[in-house]
């Protein structure tokens, strides 16, 4: 019924450097349903952002590959629309004009002027930017930058929505309001997301599921937990929740105690063999 | 309390103008204007003092008051010298006509003034040298300095020839464009004079460099986040180019023209001075050469005005670079 809409299969990849190559990720497996959304959640420099990178496009798999569709993916493309980790706005244009130019890039031969015009304001509306589309990114607040930055890789339309640590920067009230929209914006439009996170609670109310990674070097997936929990979520609501809070104690299990970062020998070992028990997960 | 929230527009004003007087602090008004203007007067006076102490075979070093009264005489020089020719063409006109009147068939020839080029002609001479001289260089340095920015290896193929060309005198370049600008540029009716060649030339190869290396240097520097937004969105090169790679590299850009700007004015003088083209290095060399007891005056009212001009020719750039670039709060000294 639900297909495989993006596949990694055996992604690894080697930075070089200095002191020769150092491998950032290795063996890589990741199966992702049509209309999924996904979170990557593992310590910092654990390879999180590349692997994102590498299903962006940005960079390049040294070993294995992406699939989309069916298809290797080996450049960028506006169907993998990016939120970068700092919002990656131009800052000599306005709100308005950083969606025009995704917008035009995407739909400016099959769309009228008009068209183009009610589809940006649409898609600023969306993330309650309507008031400001005009200032320029100096202008406005951090939490602003970062929704016209959701907003341009929304208008775009693209089938995977690629999403770096988007509210990381925020407080805690604007990042609440933001998921709430994000997750409202994906029930509307079914698209598939690939969320990266650092923050527990968002993966758990986000996701359907939430891939645990290792620590590096070659990192890997370590761990997948499938969040069945039933939508629309409701942040108050799951809060006494005993299934929810289970999830959460499995995520926090994981990363303080099967990944801590302290004893990188062991660390290593348990790298290993969740990586050959992966396999089967996938 | 309605007034204040008032959205009309001569009230917004009003409000406007009260924040403003609100603002002003007259004890940091007084100390931004009284610190320039001790200085000049400090200056102005040890300069008075130190001038006379100092003795040269044309009488005693020019001092603030040989100055004032230099520039008076030679601005004097130039009004007399526009109501000669004006005279003189007027004289020519009336001539021509009363032989029309004589003879219908006769076709009259307008001789041109053969007075000689005033203080302040040459000040407009080399203002139109220079930035000639500078729209040239510019117009070659942006876009070579973009395709060089863009590209690692070509930057690693350049670099050297522009480290070996950057730091060449005006001097030695003078003689190389002088005799190539002979060569090269004979016309029966040329549009412009060689001498106006040979120091626009001059001017272009020496204040080439800056505007270059920097421009490419802020091609090179781009934000890799900008660079992945532009490949995410699979610009297409020129587009890249027009709304990534420039508007990013500007206040690099402008960092380099202004430079350039600066060794073009300094550049031209030198280049005037020895290659007797008109301008003012002429004029100061002309000065020198003549040696009466005005001369050192009139050479020092020179370099106040290149000085002077020189520091317009900057603030100018600047004000230009505030209009053009994005950012506001970009470098502003
Ligand atoms: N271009 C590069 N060259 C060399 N090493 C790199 C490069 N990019 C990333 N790395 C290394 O790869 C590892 C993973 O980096 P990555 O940015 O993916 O981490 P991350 O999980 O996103 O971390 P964070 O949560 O802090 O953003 C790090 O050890 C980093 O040093
Ligand atoms: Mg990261």
């Amino acid at each position: 019924m639900t297909q495989t809409h993006l596949e990694l299969s055996g992604v690894g990849i080697d930075f070089p450097t200095p002191k020769g190559p150092f491998t950032a990720l290795n063996n890589v497996n990741l199966k992702v349903r049509d209309g999924e959304f996904v979170s990557l959640i593992g310590h910092s420099g654990c390879g999180k952002s590349t692997v994102l990178n590498i299903v962006a496009g940005l960079h390049k798999a040294s070993r294995g590959g992406v699939l989309l569709n069916g298809k290797e993916v080996d450049e960028p493309g506006p169907e993998r629309a990016v939120v970068f980790q700092n919002h990656s706005l131009l800052p000599w244009l306005t709100a308005w004009e950083n969606v025009e130019l995704a917008v035009k890039r995407v739909f400016g031969k099959t769309k009228s002027r008009a068209e183009l015009k009610d589809w940006i304001a649409h898609n600023l509306e969306l993330v309650h930017m309507g008031h400001a589309m005009h200032k320029r990114p100096g202008e406005i607040s951090g939490g602003m930058k970062q929704r016209v930055g959701i907003a341009r890789a929304l208008a775009m339309q693209p089938s995977v929505l690629l999403l770096d640590e988007p509210f990381g920067a925020l407080d805690a009230l604007t990042r609440a309001h933001l998921q709430d929209s994000l997750m409202e914006i994906q029930a509307q439009l079914g698209t598939t997301v690939i969320m990266i996170t650092h923050d527990v609670d968002e993966a758990v109310l986000l996701s359907d599921r939430i891939v645990m990674m290792t620590n590096g070097p070659s990192a890997t997936v370590g761990q997948i937990l499938d969040v069945d929990l039933e939508r629309p979520r409701n942040r108050l609501a799951l809060a006494d929740d005993v299934h929810y809070n289970h999830l959460r104690s499995e995520v926090l299990t994981f990363l303080y105690e099967k990944q801590r970062k302290i004893e990188p020998i062991s660390a290593r070992a348990t790298a290993t063999t969740q990586a050959k028990k992966k396999t089967e997960v996938a | 309390m309605t007034a204040q929230t008032s959205t009309h527009p001569w009230r917004k004003l009003k409000l406007n103008l009260s924040h403003r007087l609100a603002d002003f602090n007259p004890v940091q008004w007084l100390t931004s204007l009284l610190l320039p203007v001790t200085g000049i007067v400090v200056f102005l006076m040890l300069w008075h003092v130190g001038a006379g102490q100092i003795n040269t075979s044309l009488g005693t070093f020019p001092g603030p008051v040989d100055v004032v009264e230099q520039s008076q005489s030679l601005w004097q020089g130039h009004v007399a010298e526009r109501e000669k020719e004006t005279a003189f063409y007027q004289r020519q006109e009336e001539r021509n006509a009363a032989r029309m009147a004589d003879d219908p068939s006769y076709s009259p020839t307008i001789h041109s003034y053969p007075g000689k080029a005033t203080f302040i002609d040459q000040i407009f001479t080399s203002l139109v040298t220079v930035l000639a001289g500078f729209l040239v260089s510019s117009v070659i340095a942006i876009p070579c300095g973009i395709i060089i920015g863009l590209s690692r290896s070509t930057y690693q193929a350049v670099n050297p020839i522009i480290q070996i060309f950057k730091p060449v005198s005006p001097l030695a370049w003078l003689p190389l464009v002088t005799m190539v600008v002979s060569a090269v540029y004979v016309s029966d009716d040329p549009m412009f004079e060689k001498s106006f060649i040979t120091s626009l030339f001059t001017v272009t190869l020496c204040s080439l460099w800056p505007t270059l290396i920097n421009t490419a240097v802020g091609v090179a520097n781009i934000d890799r986040d900008l660079l992945n937004v532009s490949k995410v969105l699979r610009l297409p090169t020129f587009t890249h180019i027009r709304k990534i790679v420039i508007p990013s590299a500007i206040p690099m850009m402008f960092t380099g023209l202004r430079v350039s700007l600066g060794i073009a004015w300094m550049v031209l003088i030198a280049a005037e001075m020895l290659a007797q083209n008109p301008g003012l290095g002429k004029f100061v060399w002309d000065e020198f050469q003549n040696g009466s007891s005005n001369s050192l005056g009139r050479i020092m009212v020179a370099v106040l005005a290149i000085g002077l001009i020189g520091y317009a020719l900057d603030r100018i750039m600047l004000m230009l670079q505030q209009a053009v670039s994005w950012d506001k709060t970009s470098e502003q000294r």
